[in-house]
């Protein structure tokens, strides 16, 4: 960490004039985003003011602390920005549902569930009757008009359907891309101007050299590094600015998605089985070396150490620091509700906000720390496939 | 209420692990400042091991 | 664990893996190919010109050398010169030394020669001038001796007396 500030203030002089060009180009995408939102909540709240009159869901009690986290930390089909306590209103706007069901494939805006979350509301389509449960999207079975739970809250007569959404993650996820490909795009840009960046791209050359000359030289090798620059660099600022966005209070948590890292780990699988030199291969599979009994449990250990292992070890540890950190602050932001009891509601709106903000900068290094490990690790089993041996 | 005290056995663990891993890394930067840079860098690598497996466990586990 | 797989989405995991594989294609042509050349370029060219500055040094050590080395073959030179024409020097003005000394005896030897046949010539011509006068001498002698019978007398008589005593 410490080289890398160091590295940052080293490289990075960032002028005035341009830092003036930069804050423009932050505060286009801002206000673009703002009106985005502004427009769609708009017409949602106008078009289902009368759905949620059943009172305001208050948030009091630890339980419903307990399950709004567990609502937060999934995925969900629509942008929820507030509900309006007093109307009972949700103003969020909802994205497009796609979902592959018995019948084929089925597209509507995820309005159509208003905001139910329970299998109340069913949403029928040519023929097709789906519905909403916990943020997943269950097709009722022919004949059935209403979801029957059983004991443990599970939908008996209803199934799971295959699930393209634009989900809230796979909006974040497409935010990201696009954040990456206008930055270093822009980047790119500016070198045919002169061998020096201007504007926000020199606060971004030192980041790509840093991810070059820090993470993947030292580890994948000087010969080889250059064939999986472009997938290092992709992961490392996919995962950071997915990771920062979910420190927004815009509320993704796209990198505390268990899918999304198991994609991320089996990008990196696929890759360096791939690449394995014969090296790898021959020192995993017949380990020179070792008495003849021992090479095939050793042949296995290193299959499965390759193969499930390191990806598993990848995947969780991103997924848990993600999920945990967006718990933490959420609890610590709860206790404002939780000790507002005990010690009034100064005290524990102060109590809260000290801890939350310092949990939040702690968050906001852990961000940069396992977009970093993720990719130093990755680099790392990529130097470890594509090694070749001398041979003694 | 077992998986509970499996996840305090975890954690006990990995913290034991994670001084152990600080506590050297800080011996060896005493002894080498000039490699503090090399030595952080693994100590992390360490680190996000240990944490990998720690988290595997409390997730297995859960 | 339960929880996690129930939490797993398989649509997610498409989409994520779609999109993620359309990023890397997209920032791959549009980003990081021009990025990473472009500073590999200009790495390069910062090295080339470092390179370049120290070859120039080197040029510019080799120049001084080499000047100093002409500097010095010259005034080994003119020092070389300088010894030789002092050599020179030296040898023509022995060797004059040596020539005058030579002629100047070569004409003192003359000298003493032309003076000692002068001499011979001298004491021949003394001699013979001795020889007249003192023929003329004894003649005049002679004659006043022997101009009477008595002086003539005597002197036979001495003569004969000297003659005797042989």
């Amino acid at each position: 960490m410490c080289t890398f500030a160091q590295n940052f203030r080293e490289r990075n002089f960032i002028s005035l004039e341009n830092m003036m060009v930069a804050t423009k180009s932050i505060k286009f995408i801002a206000i673009l985003v703002l009106m985005m939102t502004s427009v769609f909540a708009f017409a949602n709240e106008g078009e289902h003011d009368n759905q949620h009159h059943e009172g305001g869901n208050k948030i009091d009690t630890p339980e419903e602390i307990k399950e709004y986290i567990a609502h937060h930390l999934k995925d969900s089909h629509d942008f929820h920005l507030y509900t309006n306590n007093e109307t009972g209103t949700h103003v969020s706007f909802p994205l497009p549902v796609i979902v592959w069901t018995s019948e084929g494939l089925r597209t509507f805006m995820s309005s159509e569930f208003h905001h139910d979350d329970n299998g109340h509301v069913i949403v029928e389509k040519d023929g097709v009757k789906l519905t909403k449960i916990h943020s997943k999207i269950y097709e009722l079975e022919a004949g059935a008009d209403e979801v029957v739970f059983d004991d443990h809250h599970h939908a008996e007569n209803a199934h799971k359907v295959l699930d393209f959404s634009i989900t809230k993650s796979v909006f974040g996820m497409l935010l990201a891309g696009l954040l990456m490909i206008l930055g270093f795009g822009a980047l790119a840009k500016g070198y045919k101007k002169g061998a020096i960046p201007t504007g926000f791209g020199r606060a971004l050359e030192p980041l790509v050299i840093y991810v070059r000359d820090e993470i993947a030289r030292p580890n994948i090798g000087e010969k080889k590094y250059r064939k999986f620059m472009s997938f290092l660099l992709t992961v490392f600022f996919f995962i950071w600015i997915l990771n920062l966005l979910g420190l927004t209070p815009l509320g993704f948590n796209v990198t505390g998605q268990i899918a999304v890292t198991v994609c991320l780990a089996i990008f990196t699988v696929v890759i360096y089985l791939f690449s394995g030199s014969k090296d790898f291969w021959g020192h995993t599979l017949w380990m020179p070396g070792v008495p003849y009994i021992l090479r095939p449990i050793l042949a296995v250990i290193e299959l499965i150490g390759f193969v499930l292992i390191k990806p598993f070890s990848l995947l969780v540890r991103l997924f848990a620091n993600m999920t945990a950190g967006h718990f933490v602050v959420m609890s610590l932001i709860a206790l404002v509700i939780t000790m507002k009891e005990a010690f009034g509601p100064v005290a524990s709106t102060g109590v809260s906000l000290a801890l939350a903000l310092f949990i939040s900068v702690i968050e906001i290094l852990v961000a940069f720390l396992q977009a970093f490990i993720f990719t130093m690790l990755s680099s790392l089993f990529i130097g470890m496939a594509v090694e070749e041996h001398d041979h003694h | 209420m077992y998986n509970l005290i499996g996840a305090g056995l975890i954690v006990i663990g990995a913290g034991l692990g994670l001084g152990k891993i600080g506590g050297s890394a800080m011996e060896a930067i005493a002894r080498q400042p000039e490699a503090a840079g090399k030595i952080q860098t693994a100590m992390i690598i360490i680190g996000a091991l240990l944490e990998g497996l720690a988290f595997g466990a409390l997730i297995l586990g859960k | 664990m339960d929880q996690l797989l129930n939490d797993f989405s398989p649509g997610l995991f498409f989409m994520q893996a779609i999109i993620l594989l359309i990023l890397i294609v997209l920032m791959r042509k549009f980003a990081w190919k021009p990025i990473l050349e472009s500073l590999q370029t200009r790495e390069d060219g910062i090295k080339n010109a470092l390179d370049s500055a120290e070859k120039a040094r080197l040029e510019m050590q080799n120049l001084q050398a080499d000047n100093k080395k002409l500097l010095n073959e010259a005034r080994a030179e003119r020092e070389a010169m300088l010894k030789e024409a002092r050599e020179m020097k030296d040898k023509m003005i022995e060797a004059a030394k040596t020539e005058a000394e030579t002629q100047a005896n070569s004409i003192i030897e003359q000298a003493h020669a032309a003076i000692e046949s002068e001499k011979k010539a001298a004491i021949a011509e003394l001699k013979s001038h001795v020889a007249g006068l003192s023929i003329e001498i004894a003649e005049k002698v002679l004659r006043e001796e022997l101009s009477d019978n008595s002086k003539q007398q005597k002197l036979v008589d001495s003569l004969i007396g000297e003659a005797t005593l042989n």
